[in-house]
């Protein structure tokens, strides 16, 4: 009896799968998509290509002077030389290492965020929120423990914008907090101070809050007791940006369900411990993706100190690009200010949107 | 009895200072005290101040003759005028590079928003990696590069001007082209345009009640178009084309005549826009996305192709969701416009809160008066906001 056999299956045409086949179903798919394609294509090779041959190919990376630029494409020496000016601003350079040690305790302290396996993520951010900001700054002020003070004017580069950043992340956050609990208040006049509050910040540009800062704070003040410059521009920042965290936390709060705060207040808690045990855990958690995001909107918005005369890696860069010595570096300067910024928002933006995807259960098809 | 039961009373009746309403008053009150105090002695201390270091108060300072230039105005203005015009030449300039942007960067997000969820591959990354870097980017520097590292290092000077067609020209000046000069009898131009936005109103009315009652469909949103574009038109060229153009011309070192476009108002809104623009593509991309799946599976299902779905179901749907955070955004742009300080273009900040105060010394009132512009621009775009979107929002049962 003969038994039924199957042939074997032919293979599939050769112009559905592999390189072309990919092509075809992704790029080429039907008329107006090959137009698009061409279209994309174009634009790339108008913009993305020259931009690599300047950035790479063309470029001159070894060399101590001009004369080792040919100036056919960016002149990275530029950069290299000026490093450390990018980076400590005038720093005295013998006490770099204390610098070097505080960017060493950041990055160490918040590195583990990004790694799933770390086991002691909470605590490890309640003291990058807490001890480590004292640290921090006593490392770069100097001033105990024998270390030699270091005026707040020589402060500058990437470390001054880091410790803005940071400063302001940590400060806006618990005033961000008491902002949105403030809003929801059942207390009037609680209630419409934080309001005007939050609106007053949000309504105004950053550029105005910090004019403020710095020309309208020493009137407010008695005679005789002043701010610092640094000082004010980040009371500035920290004012503006916990507006902003207000209004995300306020989102996350709304968001929880009456249920739980009549729970919580029929377990006999008090207003403080059922925020603190039960809704904010929550409500923070919710929001933490908004958070980050208010934390890269801040750490943009401190290239804005420049305009208050402050020395950010931006204005170290606007600075050292007028050096006649080194001729038309512009192009050079800012994209090596643009890279320290992206690295840091591209770094923060990809760990919110991770979040975003852990928080999010389900309904997506 | 009576005694015990009295006793008890008293016993369980708690102090007066664990009464929540009372609480709630006293806290209230301290805290309504403190913010008084607060602010009375930030009066307080101003005021000294000021007495101190010489400073008048009061805006009367407003009507003395400012006696600096601006580099451009909307409105006629010179050194003679007063520091209250110099404000108002200010908000004009920020409100033009406000438009402007708001206009550049709407198309170019939408675009990009769309084209990051398009089944082309090359087009989603291409768009993927705009949205990616610029918005990463700090504006200010990015201004910056646009303004120093490519259009002064790259403009020639006047006389070696960039030509087209001898009637627009690009230098280090800025961008000039042709001034149209409305002759005798424009008016009437502008008589039509408004009869047209009349007559627009009333057709998108009209067709919409009528639909509503008897479900007869008509080309509504065209034919207002149609009208408010039209009419215009037709008049003009029925007056016989009451308008000339200014060309600019090079006269000596510059070009004069015509209209000019600032090399700092190029650079502004160009980096405004694309900055922002970053921003809208990703809002328009959660909005398409927030439309469920299944709602584009029952368009399908009743017969609808690619179009009709996105236009009469997927884009009514993600409007609902897009709106407020786009009005957001566009509120960001109107505060970022005031970066133009950083480059000279002369905006309310720049003008009034930079030389106008530099020059009088009045901070409080300069600061206070340019707050409050922006604190007005940003409650009028958040109360439409809200008007819209109760007008959007879904009713539900």
């Amino acid at each position: 009896m003969s038994t039924f056999t199957p042939l074997p299956d032919l293979p599939a045409p050769s112009s559905s799968k592999g390189v072309v086949g990919w092509m075809k179903a992704n790029l080429f798919s039907s008329p107006a998509n090959s137009v698009l394609s061409i279209f994309a294509g174009y634009i790339i090779y108008i913009s993305v290509i020259p931009a690599l041959n300047w950035a790479i190919f063309s470029a001159d990376w070894v060399g101590l002077t001009q004369d080792a630029c040919n100036r056919n494409g960016a002149c990275w020496p530029f950069v290299a030389s000026r490093l450390d000016f990018f980076i400590y601003g005038f720093y005295p350079a013998e006490l770099y290492w204390r610098l070097d040690l505080a960017f060493l305790l950041l990055a160490l302290s918040f590195g583990p965020q990004f790694f799933e396996a770390f086991p002691y993520k909470m605590k490890l951010a309640v003291f990058s929120l807490t001890g480590l900001p004292i640290i921090c700054f006593f490392l770069v002020a100097g001033g105990i423990f024998g270390l030699e003070d270091v005026p707040t004017e020589k402060w500058g580069g990437l470390s001054l914008t880091l410790l803005l950043a940071y400063v302001g992340i940590v400060a806006a956050l618990p005033i961000g907090v008491i902002l949105a609990l403030g809003r929801r208040s059942e207390m009037p006049v609680i209630r419409t101070f934080c309001i005007c509050f939050i609106e007053l910040w949000r309504g105004v540009p950053l550029i105005s809050v910090l004019f403020m800062a710095s020309v309208m704070l020493p009137l407010f003040l008695p005679e005789g007791i002043n701010f610092d410059k640094l000082l004010r521009a980040l009371i500035g920042i920290t004012m503006f940006q916990s507006a902003y965290m207000a209004e995300v936390i306020r989102g996350g709060l709304q968001a929880i369900p009456s249920g739980q705060y009549e729970a919580a207040k029929a377990m006999g808690l008090n207003y403080w411990k059922m925020m603190r045990l039960v809704v904010l855990p929550q409500a923070l958690k919710l929001v933490i993706p908004g958070i980050v995001n208010t934390f890269i909107a801040l750490f943009k918005d401190t290239t804005l100190v420049l305009i208050i005369g402050l020395f950010d890696v931006l204005a170290t860069v606007q600075s050292a690009i007028q050096d006649p010595k080194w001729g038309k570096v512009e192009a050079e300067g800012y994209v090596f200010a643009a890279a320290c910024f992206w690295v840091f928002c591209f770094s923060m933006s990809r760990y919110s949107q991770k979040l975003e995807r852990k928080l999010h259960r389900g309904h997506k098809r | 009895m009576a005694d015990t039961s009295e006793e008890q009373q008293t016993k369980t009746k708690t102090a007066i200072w664990y009464d929540p309403t009372f609480r709630a008053i006293a806290f209230q009150v301290l805290a309504g005290i403190a913010i008084v105090w607060f602010f009375w002695y930030i009066f307080d201390n101003t005021l000294t101040n000021m007495e101190k270091r010489g400073i008048t108060t009061g805006f009367g300072f407003l009507d003395n003759p400012a006696g600096f230039g601006i580099l451009m105005s909307l409105i006629e203005y010179d050194e003679t005028y007063s520091y209250g015009r110099t404000f108002f030449v200010g908000l004009l300039n920020t409100l033009l590079v406000s438009v402007l942007g708001v206009i550049f960067a709407t198309t170019l997000g939408f675009l990009l928003g769309v084209a990051r969820l398009s089944n082309n591959w090359l087009l989603a990354k291409v768009a993927t990696i705009y949205v990616e870097v610029l918005r990463n980017i700090p504006l200010l520097l990015q201004i910056f590069f646009w303004y120093f590292a490519i259009l002064l290092k790259n403009l020639p000077s006047p006389r070696q001007s960039m030509n087209l067609n001898d009637s627009v020209f690009l230098n280090a000046r800025g961008l000039y082209g042709p001034a149209p000069v409305p002759t005798d009898g424009f008016f009437a131009v502008w008589i039509a345009f408004g009869l047209g936005v009349a007559a627009a109103v009333y057709v998108v009315r009209w067709a919409k009640k009528r639909q509503d009652e008897q479900g007869i469909q008509f080309p509504a949103y065209r034919s207002a178009m149609g009208l408010v574009i039209g009419l215009p038109l037709l008049v003009f060229f029925a007056m016989g084309m009451p308008m000339t153009l200014d060309y600019p011309a090079l006269k000596g070192f510059n070009f004069q005549g015509g209209m000019r476009v600032i090399p700092e108002l190029m650079a502004l809104t160009w980096a405004l826009s694309l900055y922002t623009a970053s921003f809208i593509a990703e809002i328009v991309r959660a909005g398409i996305q927030g439309v469920t799946h299944g709602q584009t599976e029952a368009a399908r299902a009743m017969g609808l192709r690619n179009g009709p779905t996105l236009r009469l179901v997927v884009i009514p749907q993600a409007m609902r969701i897009i709106i407020p955070p786009l009005t957001s955004q566009y509120l960001n742009l109107v505060k970022n416009s005031s970066l133009a300080t950083a480059i000279g273009y002369p905006d309310l900040v720049a003008v009034f809160m930079g030389t106008t105060l530099n020059q009088t010394g009045q901070a409080v009132e300069v600061v206070g008066m340019t707050m409050a512009v922006y604190l007005t621009i940003s409650l009028l775009i958040s109360s439409f906001m809200n008007w819209y979107n109760k007008k959007m929002a879904l009713v539900e049962r």
